[in-house]
């Protein structure tokens, strides 16, 4: 899995933040195990320390996590043939470099029963390596935190993973003209509660994006 | 255990919550779902922008304020992962080329 690398300095990265920021260390690996989404823990954290009320910050987490809501409408093609807990389970384990890279690997879903496991096969498989190295990279992370200075810096590979994916998604003209708009929604609506700067720029630019394609049909093709 | 503890613990059993709500979304009606053809198109850009969002203002920002200076080492460290992502395509290069410009400036340089 050629993500692991990057998915375990980015939980090592994440279990570090959480306990610079005032967690305990039970806390922070009650999210850890718990809640299993590090741009939602990293965006809570500060606001359960301040004390925030507790559904500024699950609107909060909500937001951060709205893109998962989009890859699961795009997943409900390839798994919505399980039953519910069984979905929901692998909708519950699925971050976004298991979005990504399976949506890469598979860009249509199965037409027979035998394709639509083997795609559940990979996809359970990636996964679970995810998983693997994520949690087991944020307790040591979580464990170390009190030896490595916040003022590293560290947490910035989180990032630089998220510019790799987003990278990755770059593969039409107007998908980063989308991008580029987000960006700048994102940061000029930074002053707007709960982060919905972060709602507000992934509106601005979808709307944008589909406006320009309507007036120039062609551009829209995906590369 | 004080009420505290109490707290924060709710408050990660509804992020939990969150996690799962927004990851099985769809996945919770069985009922056939017809996509209308706008939102189908806007698959193709929601999740590119949805990161763009999260991601520009850590590195275009400081406490809640657009950076004024060019002497921020992660303007260089983001210009440099994008840039080796379209060379190697691969992200985890993209994470080792970025922290290789961003840990000497930010702590050689203080930047």
């Amino acid at each position: 899995m050629p993500q692991a690398p990057g998915i375990a300095a980015w939980g090592m990265m994440t279990g570090v933040a959480m306990v610079k920021s005032g967690l305990s260390v039970f806390e922070a690996v009650a999210m850890t195990i718990f809640v299993f989404a590090g741009s939602a823990q990293l965006a809570a954290t500060p606001l359960i320390i301040a004390g925030a009320p507790i559904w500024v910050i699950l609107a909060t987490a909500f937001c951060v996590n709205l893109r998962f809501v989009v890859f699961s409408l795009h997943l409900r093609d390839y798994l919505m043939h399980l039953p519910l807990v069984q979905r929901m389970w692998h909708a519950y384990l699925t971050g976004d470099i298991t979005y990504v890279l399976f949506v890469r690997q598979y860009p249509h879903p199965g037409k027979t029963p035998e394709l639509l496991l083997e795609q559940e096969a990979w996809f359970t498989g990636n996964y679970f390596c995810n998983w693997l190295s994520w949690i087991s990279a944020s307790l040591i992370g979580i464990a170390l935190a009190n030896f490595i200075p916040t003022q590293w810096g560290l947490g910035f590979a989180g990032i630089l993973c998220l510019i790799g994916i987003q990278c990755s998604l770059a593969s039409s003209r107007l998908r980063i003209m989308a991008a580029a708009v987000a960006a700048v929604a994102a940061v000029l609506a930074f002053a707007m509660p709960l982060k919905l700067n972060i709602v507000v720029a992934i509106a601005v630019a979808v709307i944008l994006a589909l406006t320009v394609e309507k007036i120039h049909p062609r551009k829209g093709v995906a590369a | 255990m004080t009420g505290h503890d109490v707290w924060i613990m709710l408050v990660i059993a509804g992020l939990t919550v969150v996690t799962v709500i927004t990851r099985g979304f769809f996945f919770m009606s069985s009922k056939p779902w017809h996509l209308p053809g706008w939102a189908q198109r806007g698959l193709q850009y929601a999740p590119i922008a949805a990161l763009s969002a999260v991601i520009a203002p850590e590195v275009f920002m400081s406490q809640g304020q657009m950076i004024t200076t060019l002497l921020d080492a992660r303007l260089y460290a983001a210009f440099v992962g994008g840039g080796v992502f379209f060379w190697k395509r691969n992200v985890l290069w993209t994470i080792v080329a970025g922290m290789g410009v961003y840990l000497p400036l930010h702590l050689g340089l203080g930047w």
